[in-house]
C-alpha cells in the first residue's frame, strides 16, 4: 500500500515535471545566474575566485533552493490534493518524504550534476571538487527537508513570499557553515570528514523527523 | 432535525437497539472556531444502504461537518462510530472517500493520469478500472484530455469517477450536485444509487434545490448555532 502510494506520487511528479520543464529549470538558471554574474564580477582575479568557488557555490545552491521552496506543497494545498494526502489510508509524513525526495531530485540533483561545470567557471581548485560534491550530496538533502518543513508552516497563507526565506535561513545557516566550511577545511589540507559526518548525522535526523514535523504543521494549516 | 423522506423509518435516529451497528454514528457532535460554535452538538447514524441528506443555508456548517466527519477537523466535543468502533485515523482512511470542494485534480494531467494517480493513493476497488469510470461519469473519450482543458462541470464528473473507483464504503459529497447539468445530477443520483445497492452509505449536503436520489434517505437539518 505505501510502495503503491509512493511509486504512484513519483510517477505524478514526474508527468508533472516534464509538462512544466521550463518552470523545473528556474532553481538550475538561477544558481547558474548566481555564478556566472559571480565570475564576472572578480573576472580578473583568478586568485580571489579560486578562494572564494567553493563556498559561491554552496551558496547558490542553497538559495536556488530556497526558490524552489514555495512551490513544494502550495500547488497541492491550492487544488485540494493535500486534502485527498491527509485521507489516504498511508501516513501523511510518508507521503511527504516521498514528496521532498522527488523535489530534491527534480531541483538539486540537476545542479549537483553541474557542480563541476560551475567550479570550472569559478575556477574551483580540483583537488576540491571531490569534498565540495560530497558536501552538497549531503547538505542538500538536509536543505530539502528542512525546507519542507517550513513550507508545510507557510502553505495555508496566500503569499508567503519572503516569509519562506525568513524562517528557513536560521535552519539553513548550520548546513551552511558545516557544508561550505567541509570544503575549507579541505583547501586548508585539514580532514574534512568531521564536518560531512556531522551533515550525515543531521541527514539521517532530519529524514525521520523532518516528515512528521511538516505532516504535522499542514495538519494544522489546512485545518 | 427530523427523520423523514422516502422509505425511512420513523424510529429515534440513535437509541434503539439495531442488529448490526450503523455504518457511521454521531453522538453529541460538535465543532466551534474560535470559540463560535458551528454546529452542533448533533446526533445521528447512517447505515449501510441508506443516504443522510444534510440540509441548511449558506454558512451553517455543512461543509465543516463534513470536513469533521472525515478527519480534517479535529470535533470539539462528541464521538464518531464507524461500524460501531470508534473512528481511529487509520479506520477513517479505509471507510470514508471525500469529495469535496476543491477537485484534487492536476491541472497539467490528463483525466485518466489523474485517476491513475488518485488511486495509487485511495486504493481501487475490486473489479474497476479507471478507464471503465470515465466511461460511467460520462467522460469517454476525455483519457487523453488535460485536466486544465475540461470544464468545471466536467472536472466534478472526473472528481466522481474518482470516488467510484475508491474502495472505501462511505461517502461524503459536498454539494455534490454543484457546477453539473440536469444529466449530471441524475448520474449523481444514480451513482449513489449504485453504491448504496453495494452496501454503502452516502452522506450528500445540499442548500435544497436538487431532487434527492430515489433511495432509502434520512435528513439532518443543519440550523445557524444560536
Amino acid at each position: 500500500m505505501m510502495l503503491t502510494a509512493a511509486r504512484a506520487l513519483m510517477a505524478r511528479d514526474l508527468r508533472l515535471l516534464w509538462r512544466r520543464r521550463g518552470d523545473a529549470l528556474q532553481p538550475a538558471l538561477f544558481a547558474l545566474l548566481v555564478v556566472v554574474l559571480f565570475a564576472l564580477a572578480l573576472g580578473a582575479e583568478a586568485q580571489v575566485m579560486a578562494k572564494v568557488a567553493a563556498a559561491v557555490l554552496w551558496l547558490s545552491v542553497l538559495l536556488a533552493g530556497l526558490l524552489a521552496l514555495d512551490t513544494l506543497f502550495r500547488g497541492d494545498a491550492e487544488d485540494g490534493s493535500l486534502e485527498q494526502w491527509m485521507l489516504a489510508p498511508v501516513p501523511l509524513a510518508w507521503l511527504v518524504l516521498v514528496r521532498t525526495c522527488m523535489h530534491w531530485t527534480t531541483t538539486a540533483l540537476p545542479l549537483l550534476i553541474a557542480t563541476p561545470v560551475l567550479g570550472e567557471l569559478l575556477r574551483l581548485p580540483r583537488d576540491q571538487l571531490p569534498v565540495l560534491l560530497a558536501s552538497l550530496a549531503l547538505g542538500t538533502p538536509l536543505l530539502s527537508l528542512l525546507g519542507a518543513v517550513v513550507a508545510a508552516l507557510t502553505v495555508g497563507m496566500r503569499r508567503s513570499g519572503i516569509l519562506v526565506a525568513l524562517l528557513a535561513l536560521p535552519l539553513y545557516v548550520p548546513v551552511l557553515v558545516f557544508g561550505a566550511g567541509s570544503v575549507a577545511a579541505a583547501a586548508q589540507g585539514l580532514d574534512p570528514t568531521g564536518a560531512l559526518l556531522l551533515l550525515a548525522a543531521g541527514l539521517v535526523l532530519a529524514l525521520v523527523l523532518a516528515p512528521l514535523a511538516a505532516a504535522a504543521a499542514i495538519r494544522i494549516a489546512l485545518s | 432535525m427530523s427523520d423523514c423522506g422516502p422509505g425511512s423509518d420513523s424510529r429515534p435516529m440513535h437509541d434503539s437497539p439495531i442488529p448490526a451497528p450503523p455504518l457511521l454514528a454521531a453522538r453529541g457532535l460538535a465543532f466551534a472556531r474560535n470559540e463560535m460554535p458551528v454546529f452542533g452538538p448533533l446526533d445521528f447514524a447512517v447505515d449501510a444502504g441508506e443516504a443522510l441528506l444534510v440540509q441548511g443555508d449558506n454558512g451553517v456548517g455543512k461543509t465543516t461537518l463534513l470536513r469533521v466527519l472525515a478527519g480534517l477537523l479535529r470535533a470539539d466535543a462528541g464521538d464518531i462510530a464507524i461500524d460501531g468502533r470508534p473512528a481511529k485515523p487509520a479506520l477513517r482512511a479505509r471507510a470514508i472517500s471525500y469529495l469535496g470542494h476543491l477537485p484534487a485534480l492536476k491541472a497539467d494531467l490528463t483525466a485518466l493520469e489523474n485517476l491513475d494517480f488518485l488511486c495509487g493513493l485511495h486504493g481501487r476497488r475490486r473489479g474497476q478500472l479507471p478507464g471503465h469510470a470515465l466511461g460511467i461519469v460520462g467522460l469517454a473519450g476525455y483519457q487523453d484530455t488535460l485536466a486544465r482543458q475540461l470544464s468545471a462541470g466536467q472536472k466534478k464528473r472526473l472528481s466522481l469517477a474518482r470516488l467510484w473507483l475508491a474502495p472505501a464504503p462511505l461517502w461524503l459529497l459536498d454539494e455534490p450536485y454543484a457546477n453539473l447539468d440536469l444529466e449530471g445530477i441524475n448520474l449523481v443520483n444514480r451513482m449513489v444509487q449504485a453504491h448504496l445497492r453495494d452496501g454503502g452509505a452516502a452522506l450528500l449536503t445540499t442548500h435544497g434545490a436538487y431532487a434527492a436520489p430515489p433511495v432509502r434517505t434520512r435528513m439532518l437539518e443543519l440550523r445557524r448555532a444560536a
